[in-house]
């Protein structure tokens, strides 16, 4: 890699888009940016005790069933994505 | 406004509990993590758990694992929490601190997507630890030792693997080979780009190893392989020469045994015979145990009931794996099974328990086996298996938690020195409601009446060197009365006091022989029988006396001070006299120091309101040392010394030190520091206690002279944790009381009140509040106070769950189904379980196996109304039809008719998922009858959405109902719209009114100010907040001023300011704020936040009250952890200035535990503004004596000055 290349924009973006999931890009939908803020959410609920005993709470489950849920639902949270425009 | 915040009760959840030998010796020892606190635990000899160090860690603990160096003898401890920081710490027994001993930063804090902290895993030879996060990241760090054998710890290696989430990782335990990490991963990569949804219903879990390579310091990845989609948990199977190795995978209904190149060993997971088909069966939490030549697993379901898993293998092939039902407890976070045979429970929620294996279920049980397992068409068989009664645990003690605190309010129903404070906690067939009282927990050992009233009470050993006391004496105004302690306690004759005359104090004096003051003279009473007698000169009688062992002064009637020594021989010698001003009111010797002949002081308490210290050497004796004058005449005094400590189980390092305390007239307890060498007085504390003047006792707790305060309520000094507590007990007032110590009861009180001798034992210390527990039937939601009746109102529901007839009927079905030898695999001991059926009859039960599952869109729930006093339930009853409540509140109509009447928000067959969805929302009212005790419903209103929030409000009904805000009136069949706006942004949760403003709390959007103009029958928001906010608790403070708090366990308090609340109220016609429109649909005006702070735990209420006797109000909150906390609003600028200094100097040296920035975890979510910590402060008497004396310096003051500030806080709070 040049020296200059490394000050450029494009290339500091990759490395950040490499190391930081969910770094976003020029072309990025709408679909790609729910995605990474409900998996956000979804990590913050299971990290955070309180928060997901009050969701076990609410919906009367074990704690221990609530975080398998928040973690499966990581999977696919905001449901299918939309189909690819061809180009 | 700055306030000051302060955690009354710490959380009593647990998120995950480890055991090991901490602390290096024999023992267990149990380190729990509570959230933002983490514990030392340990079962004493009689099964108690005792807490043996408590640390607010100012943190989110998230996981915690425990290992232990080849050959070593104690175990560490691995933190991971939201600070981006992995951090290991050693219990230093020695001082009773957690020693941190390595802080290795990895990434950025907060409880992140990609951040490790949410897993860790241990390698089972302690070489190495891995810490992963819910996505992409896992690190491994190597743990070695250095020459010196202390632990170091390497740069981290990198076991990332992107698009990937985790789900659980664990060691694999394979001897001294390689160490091996094993993790269940799932990767989304393709399912993101996959618009026809093939990619996702094909997305497979893998069971990965990755090996950490100790010769190159490089993890791969060495072996991935399909596993069930289901898996959820992995636990480690012993490995190297203890047994086969692997992980056993759990997985929803399974669970899987897998190894590299080993074929899975799969078996079932039994099920419980009434479980809905739909649902599957979930591992939570799992323990390994581990024996000399076995070991087993014990699994928990999300039902609570625990499986014995064991397998059976030659070498490391498994040729089956065995799943036993074992026994049914609580669900838990964690459990722990212990080498001395108790397995400790954390419970997710409601109490923590500690049982004792009586067996470990080598009885014929349900079993599923993987030898035995039958795969059909419709997937594998399941078994069945009914729950039955504990049958290889015992409970042997529990430990109280109020998590999850629902509702919380505080009053004085009781009508009782200090309010009380009323709590909703639990969930399903655990829910309670309790009553939680300022002070320490007593427990009665023995009352009996005795033949009068006594006057007085003390206990005396016969030997300096017993352990038990030999009597207890009695004094009336006329007798005295010696009870002799034994096997029972019995008066006897042959004592040698003189039991015809009122004693005023007996005790040991000198080795061996006892004392005896009389109002005539001093009876001493040898060790053989000899009896000497020293009589008072002329008709003069001894008003009062103070003695130690060795000392005794008595004051004459008229003012005379006669002084006693206990020569060599052991005789009483008279050594000096004294002439006082005037009748002495009160007296105390100080205990004789160690090693020493005489104590040097002699306080004497004067009616003229002043307190002597007199010298009681030899050179100056009868000299006036020092003087000190009071706000009130003293009534008690006792010298009270603290000795030195070096840290140890006692908490913190302080030097030895003497106070002086007196009770005086007024009530008040004043504490002074003697100079132990010249007998100056110096920097009071005062405190007032009650309404009598305190007599001061000395007791013994944990083997510690502390000190017991009879006012009109008893209390307790003692040192806890370096600090000096001053603890109401709740008890009744006392007259009297002594120490107690015998072979039933080693450290116990009697004392006297009214005809009554009563023991007693003062249980766990340290805690603030004790508690009334009175079981409710479902998950408590709300409730409301009536004040005048003194009853409560409570509403419970409960999602998934069979109503109690539905309930009923299945259990009876159950039972004529096992009667008839019908029942699921029909095997003889569900014939047992069928016969047990009347145990299960009781209500208790339910507590224990948790109800029943029903589908999720079933819901049960009910109305009680409750006599608190007597724990009774007046009236209950059970919605019908698939009703759930959600809000209550009591209301008076315009139309008195009916007087106070109680309007219950409920929700027809609501459904979270997949859509929130409900068939209607209904707004009940009810009659209250026979004078509040029974409920008649009078109508009830449908809505169109679930009124979460009802409110009076001028003599009619406001109800929050989804968006809309709408104010109804009462009609004879059904309640009237009056008017109604619209214009709320989600869902109303929260309605307070004030006059004619309404401040309503939206679920996301925090509060909005609105306004009811009656002439135009309109509801108009003149004011919002700016932040979202997703309200969970809200409470009004004053006119402008709302205090709330959010979901992400943010308090803060809003205010309109000045003058736009001065313009909205001068405006006559409301024209202005009618037609004034704000910018992107909000309200015209904006609050102000005026008050931010992170608690760190998700509160679910919000209360104003004032919790000690004249003492101004606070805001307490209580959080769904189980913890109470404070905020107290400073009076001065100085304070301000002091704490806000004290607090920065603690940030400094002083920074928490498990590497999160105080600051930056007090701002997590909004910047801190305006708030103290005091949790922080409090932590000042924990340092070392010279950084303690270095931050004391920076602020110029002394630590004990700074010891005193916070102990003066503390006192203004509880």
């Amino acid at each position: 890699m040049q020296a200059s290349d490394r000050f450029n924009i494009n290339s500091q973006l990759e490395h950040l888009q490499a190391k930081y999931v969910g770094t976003g890009h020029a072309d990025m939908n709408r679909f790609e940016w729910a995605v990474n803020i409900q998996r956000d959410s979804y990590a913050a609920y299971i990290g955070h005790y309180p928060l997901l005993s009050y969701f076990s709470i609410a919906e009367n489950e074990s704690i221990g069933r609530q975080r398998y849920t928040f973690m499966q639902k990581m999977l696919l949270p905001c449901g299918l994505p939309p189909e690819r425009e061809e180009d | 406004m700055y306030l000051y915040n302060l955690t009354l009760q710490r959380p009593t959840g647990i998120i995950c509990a480890i055991n090991g030998n901490f602390s290096g010796g024999k023992g267990q020892e149990i380190v729990v993590a509570r959230g933002k606190a983490l514990d030392l635990l340990r079962p004493d000899d009689n099964g108690r758990i005792q807490t043996i160090l408590s640390v607010e860690v100012f943190g989110a603990i998230r996981s915690l694992a425990q290992f232990r160096l080849t050959g070593a003898q104690k175990d560490f401890i691995v933190v991971g929490s939201d600070s981006g920081r992995i951090v290991i710490l050693d219990y230093n027994k020695e001082k009773n601190v957690f020693d941190k001993v390595h802080q290795e930063t990895f990434g950025k804090s907060g409880a992140r997507r990609i951040v490790p902290g949410q897993y860790i895993a241990v390698d089972p030879k302690g070489r190495a630890v891995m810490i992963g996060a819910c996505e992409k990241q896992k690190l491994v760090y190597v743990l070695n030792r250095d020459t010196a054998a202390r632990l170091t710890i390497s740069s981290p290696l990198e076991a990332h693997k992107s698009h990937t989430l985790v789900f659980s990782i664990c060691g694999v335990d394979c001897g001294f080979e390689n160490p091996i990490f094993a993790a269940i991963e799932l990767d989304y990569s393709e399912a993101d780009q996959d618009s026809t949804g093939m990619a996702a219903s094909e997305a497979q879990k893998n069971l990965t190893f990755y090996e950490l390579d100790l010769g190159l310091n490089h993890v791969s990845r060495k072996w991935s392989d399909q596993v069930d989609n289901g898996a959820n948990l992995l636990v480690t199977v012993p490995g190297g020469a203890d047994g086969p190795s692997g992980v056993l995978v759990c997985a929803e209904n399974f669970v899987i045994y897998k190894n590299q190149g080993h074929p899975d060993v799969r078996a079932v997971i039994p099920r419980r015979a009434d479980l809905p088909a739909e649902r599957g069966v979930l591992i939570v939490s799992a323990a390994m145990h581990k024996l000399k030549n076995m070991f087993f697993f014990l699994l928990q379901t999300e039902y609570g009931d625990i499986f014995k898993v064991t397998l059976e293998h030659e070498g490391d092939r498994i040729s089956e794996l065995k799943i036993k039902y074992f026994d049914t407890i609580p669900v838990t976070s964690s459990m722990c099974v212990l080498k001395s045979g108790f397995l400790f429970a954390a419970s997710e929620f409601g109490n923590h328990a500690l049982y004792q294996f009586k067996a470990i279920g080598d009885d014929d049980d349900v079993e599923a086996s993987s030898a035995r397992l039958m795969e059909t068409e419709e997937g594998f068989q399941p078994v069945f298996f009914q729950p039955r009664k504990l049958k290889n645990l015992v409970r042997i003690d529990q430990v109280e938690s109020l998590m999850p605190l629902m509702d919380m309010k505080v009053s004085n129903l009781f009508e009782e020195e200090t309010p009380q404070i009323f709590t909703l906690c639990g969930r399903g067939p655990r829910s309670s409601l309790r009553i939680l009282r300022t002070g320490l927990a007593v427990s009665e050992m023995a009352v009996s009446k005795l033949p009068g009233v006594p006057s007085a009470v003390w206990t005396v050993k016969k030997n300096v060197i017993d352990e038990f006391d030999a009597y207890i004496v009695v004094s009336f105004t006329n007798a005295t009365l010696v009870l002799s302690i034994g096997e029972t306690v019995e008066e006897v004759s042959d004592s040698g006091f003189l039991d015809t005359t009122p004693s005023l104090s007996v005790s040991l004096i000198g080795d061996d022989s006892l004392m005896q003051v009389h109002p005539n003279g001093i009876r001493h009473i040898r060790e053989d029988g000899r009896i000497n007698e020293w009589r008072t000169p002329g008709k003069r009688t001894i008003a009062k006396v103070g003695s130690n062992r060795l000392q005794v002064v008595i004051a004459l009637s008229g003012g005379e001070l006669i002084y006693f020594e206990v020569d060599v021989t052991g005789q009483l010698m008279e050594v000096e006299k004294h002439e006082m001003s005037g009748d002495v009111a009160c007296l105390d010797i100080a205990p004789v120091p160690e090693g020493r002949q005489r104590s040097r002081f002699l306080a004497v308490g004067s009616y003229d309101k002043t307190i002597r210290i007199l010298s009681l050497d030899p050179d100056d004796c009868m000299q006036t040392l020092s003087i000190q004058s009071l706000s009130s005449a003293p009534e008690s005094l006792l010298f009270l010394e603290v000795q030195a400590s070096v840290g140890g189980e006692d908490g913190a390092d302080h030097p030895a030190s003497l106070f002086l305390n007196a009770g005086l007239q007024n009530g008040v307890l004043s504490r002074t520091v003697v100079d132990m060498v010249t007998g100056l007085l110096s920097d009071t504390r005062s405190r007032f206690l009650g309404l009598r003047a305190p007599k001061l006792f000395p007791i013994i707790v944990r083997g510690k002279r502390a000190m017991l305060c009879l006012s009109s309520r008893p209390w307790l000094g003692y040192i806890y944790q370096g600090h000096f507590l001053l603890t109401p007990l709740s008890y009744e007032t006392l007259e009297f009381a002594a120490s107690f110590s015998s072979d039933q009861c080693v450290e116990g009180v009697v004392a006297v009140a009214g005809e009554a001798l009563r023991i007693f034992t003062i249980e766990r210390l340290g805690e603030t509040f004790n508690e009334t527990v009175i079981p409710l039937r479902y998950t408590p939601r709300k409730f409301v106070l009536q004040p005048k009746r003194k009853l409560l109102v409570v509403i419970e529901s409960d999602q998934g769950a069979l109503t109690a007839e539905e309930r009923e009927a299945a259990r009876k079905e159950c039972f004529e189904a096992a009667q008839a030898g019908e029942n699921g695999t029909g095997s003889a001991d569900q014939m047992e379980n069928g016969g047990e059926d009347e145990d299960k009859d009781d209500a208790l039960s339910d507590e224990h196996y948790g109800y029943p599952k029903a589908e999720s869109d079933k819901w049960a729930s009910c109305i009680r109304v409750l006599d608190p006093r007597t724990a009774n339930t007046t009236c209950l009853l059970e919605l019908q039809d698939n009703e759930a409540a959600f809000s209550i509140c009591t209301v008076n109509f315009h139309d008195k008719e009916y007087g106070t009447l109680l309007a219950v928000g409920t929700a027809k067959g609501l459904q979270y998922t997949p859509k929130r969805s409900l068939t209607a929302g209904f707004i009940h009212i009810y009659r209250f009858l026979e004078d509040g005790r029974s409920l008649e419903l009078l109508h009830k209103t449908q809505v169109e959405g679930v009124p979460l929030a009802l409110c009076q409000f001028q003599g009619r009904l406001l109800a929050g109902i989804g968006p809309v805000l709408r104010l109804y009136d009462l009609g004879k069949r059904r309640l009237l719209r009056k008017c109604e706006n619209k214009q709320f942004p989600k869902t109303i949760v929260s309605i307070q009114t004030y006059r004619d403003r309404i401040y309503v709390g939206d679920i996301q959007e925090s509060f909005h100010y609105c306004k009811y103009r009656r002439d135009e029958n309109q509801l108009y928001i003149f004011a919002d907040d700016c932040v979202p906010r997703w309200l969970t608790a809200s409470y009004h403070i004053d006119f402008d001023t709302m205090a709330g708090a959010d979901k992400f366990g943010n308090i803060y308090f809003v205010r309109l300011p000045q003058d736009v609340s001065d313009e909205i109220e001068e405006d006559p016609t409301g024209g202005r704020i009618k037609w004034e429109q704000g910018k992107l649909n909000g309200a015209p005006n904006k609050v102000e936040e005026i008050v931010q702070f992170h608690v760190g735990d998700l509160i679910s209420s919000l209360q104003k009250a004032s919790l000690i006797p004249g003492g101004g109000e606070c805001i307490l909150y209580g959080t769904i952890m189980g913890s109470i906390g404070a905020l107290h609003a400073f009076t001065s600028r100085d304070d301000v200035d002091f704490f806000s200094h004290l607090e920065m100097h603690m940030r400094q040296d002083n920074p928490p535990l498990c590497g999160r920035d105080h600051m930056a975890y007090r701002s997590a979510y909004f910047p801190v503004k305006d708030v103290i910590d005091g949790d922080l402060c409090e932590q000042f008497p924990t340092l070392p004596m010279d950084l303690q004396r270095k931050i004391a310096d920076e602020l110029d003051r002394t630590p004990g000055e700074i010891l005193k500030k916070l102990e003066e806080v503390r006192n203004k709070i509880i």
